[in-house]
């Protein structure tokens, strides 16, 4: 029926060129709005109002019984927040491990995808190799597929009787049971060097309700885990994205170097990592912002077991409103999240802008074309 | 090029210095190249194999490709002993009704924000460029309080209606409008189609490549969509194909580990997307570059 309307006004006989052109104009604002009406709707409706909504909640002690928004809900300020930071408790304990397990995973998640992308970039974009296209394919095979099949797949693979154990087994190691060791692989290698028990001085009241011992521990064994499945799944998405940045290395420059002499390290080091940075900037950050958001894989692999080693502020969130019935923590600790998040894009989108104001911003559309030629 | 054949002949020992050192490189380089293609295919592999074998065969060897005995038991039971089909049924429909809307919807949004001068449209574009920005797992909580406050909390409304737009595919249409010439639709114009028409009959058969994209990207990831089936619908006969499976794994099936039966059902929630990657391969890897443009 927009149609109609518009096509009647467009088309009304007997407008002068000049009123035509001013009706085109209001035209443009009329149909500007219907067509974004939609989106707005839905993202108005299922994200902005839902966050105003979750705000609410966050200061209050909601059961998840009834309406959050009626006065019989004991409203408790910013309670939620203050139980995450400043009382000690559970609640504070359990989020702070949850802090401690993604900053490890983090940690271990971010470097290591990035070096596993530029590496397979690199090969991949070498000149001398036939079969290129299927070895890209497969690499950015596994960042297609669905979250939840493929941490199926990696839980038998982990699996007591598993094929990592398996494989192990060759080399003549014992593995672990994966999903059940809680140990931190920090504490595992103390152990190494002879450090069994914490030392005194290390059980002590650490910052934040846990202790230093505690915020020492490493990633558990059984969130090694899970960083190998998503180093794994994610590498080729941001292998991509390197290959996207390698096309802005000149073959010229690589084969003048090699002509001065340089070896493939220094090529490597001097001429190609260089020219990178923007890629791998804009890589290390993007691995960052996802690696806060890890959910799918805790959800389907570990429900933050073993001993809470697993539990990550996105998973602990649902967990304390879907579970424990406790909404208005639970929102908290998705703003506290949501906070985090923000933080690592802005910082990233300040630097990108101010990159960008070097050179002209153009379009992702546009920018395939001089590559292509 | 020039300047390697302007170059004087290299003494021989040097020539095949370099021969030697080029099939080095090559050797190592498809050496290489053999390694991570295991690495990333071996598991998929290892799913195949392992879905067709004994529950007792898939513990004793588990890296082995090759069930002994092949049986299809898992399958047999993956559609006798499960909910699959209504998974797979559920997982259809919300998939094609969230993929047509996100075309729809998007494009018109895109096309507004790249070519209709309107009232507050820079607002709009920088709330949309904002919206890319909110991760998902923080609009859990969110996501169910409006829900349920709307009522649609449980239904199948609730599993598609939040999902029918995103803001990265506005982004993808209006960055595509704005890279094709104004001429044409400027011609339309003049010849009194209205605003809409010109968008249907003349922008969009245009857009075909950027539409088959975010066909692609939609279609991907409404199919693969889990957290927002997780805090939209309680009912099993609601759940999709990821939210079956997360049941299944986490859920009691009966004795043993039923490892056969998982990776069976993974798998064939995996076919789908792995048939639309390898016909439309390169939109993916198209759409994969483009993030690095997005910010």
């Amino acid at each position: 029926m927009a149609t109609e309307t518009l096509t009647a006004a467009a088309t009304a006989p007997g407008a002068s060129p000049r009123r035509r052109r001013g009706g085109t104009r209001s035209n443009e604002n009329l149909a500007g709005w219907l067509f974004v009406a939609p989106v707005i709707a839905i993202l108005g409706l299922f994200l902005l109002l839902p966050i105003l909504m979750a705000f609410w909640v966050s200061l209050t002690d909601w059961n998840g019984q009834g309406s959050p928004f009626t006065g019989d809900v004991p409203f408790v300020g910013a309670h939620n927040y203050t139980r995450l930071f400043t009382e000690d408790g559970l609640a504070r304990r359990d989020f702070m491990t949850s802090i401690r397990n993604n900053i490890y995973y983090v940690a271990i998640v971010v470097p290591a995808q990035t070096a596993l992308a530029l590496g397979l970039a690199l090969v991949v974009n070498n000149r001398m190799l036939k079969g290129k296209s299927f070895f890209r394919s497969a690499f950015y095979f596994p960042s297609v597929t669905s979250s939840v099949a493929i941490s199926v797949v990696f839980l038998f693979l982990f699996a007591n009787s598993g094929a990592v154990n398996a494989l192990l087994g060759f080399f003549g190691i014992d593995g672990p049971e994966w999903f059940a060791d809680s140990r931190g692989v920090l504490h595992l290698l103390f152990g190494v060097v002879g450090v069994d028990s914490p030392p005194a001085a290390l059980t002590g009241g650490g910052p934040l309700g846990l202790s230093w011992w505690d915020w020492l521990a490493g990633p558990s064994v059984a969130m090694i885990s899970i960083i190998t499945l998503v180093v794994w799944t994610t590498s080729g998405t941001f292998m991509l994205m390197f290959l996207a940045g390698l096309q802005n290395v000149p073959v010229a420059l690589d084969e003048a170097s090699t002509l001065d002499g340089a070896s493939r390290w220094q090529r490597f080091r001097h001429v190609t990592l260089p020219l990178l940075r923007p890629t791998t900037f804009l890589v290390l950050t993007l691995g960052t912002i996802g690696s806060w958001q890890v959910f799918d894989q805790v959800y389907v692999m570990s429900q933050g077991d073993p001993a809470k080693t697993t539990l990550t502020p996105a998973y602990l969130s649902y967990r304390t409103a879907f579970r424990d019935f406790d909404y208005g923590s639970g929102a908290a600790i998705s703003f506290v999240l949501f906070l985090i998040i923000i933080v690592l894009t802005l910082i990233q989108r300040r630097v990108l802008a101010e990159r960008d104001t070097d050179r002209p911003r153009r379009g992702w559309w546009r920018r395939r074309v001089p590559e292509r030629s | 090029m020039a300047l390697l054949t302007d170059r004087p002949a290299a003494a021989p020992a040097r020539r095949d210095e370099r021969a030697a050192r080029t099939l080095a490189t090559r050797f190592l380089g498809y050496a290489t190249l053999v390694f991570f293609g295991l690495v990333f295919l071996y598991p998929f592999v290892i799913q195949i194999g392992n879905s067709l074998k004994t529950e007792a065969d898939a513990a004793a060897d588990p890296l082995s490709p090759f069930p002994d005995p092949l049986t299809l038991a898992s399958f047999e039971r993956v559609f006798a002993g499960t909910n699959f089909p209504l998974w797979l049924g559920n997982s259809l429909l919300v998939t094609v009704l969230v993929t047509i809307g996100r075309v729809f919807f998007d494009s018109l949004a895109g096309y507004a924000l790249a070519r209709l001068r309107f009232r507050g449209r820079n607002g709009l574009f920088a709330a949309v460029v904002a919206v890319l920005a909110v991760p998902g797992v923080v609009l859990l909580i969110p996501k169910f309080l409006v829900l349920n406050q709307l009522g649609i909390y449980n239904s199948y409304a609730g599993l598609v209606v939040p999902l029918l737009a995103d803001a990265a595919g506005v982004f993808i249409m209006k960055q595509f409008f704005e890279s094709i010439p104004v001429s044409v639709e400027e011609a339309a114009r003049i010849d009194g189609a209205s605003i809409f028409r010109t968008f249907w009959s003349v922008v969009l058969p245009m857009a075909k490549p950027a539409l088959i994209t975010l066909t692609i990207l939609s279609f991907q990831s409404s199919w693969n969509e889990f957290p927002h089936s997780l805090v939209s619908v309680q009912d099993p006969d609601l759940f999709t194909l990821p939210r079956g499976l997360a049941d299944l794994v986490s859920g009691s099936l009966g004795s043993g580990t039923q490892y056969p039966l998982k990776l069976g059902a993974a798998l064939l929630a995996t076919i789908p997307v792995a048939i639309i990657f390898v016909v439309f391969q390169r939109y993916f890897v198209r759409d994969a570059n483009d993030g690095s443009d997005k910010g």
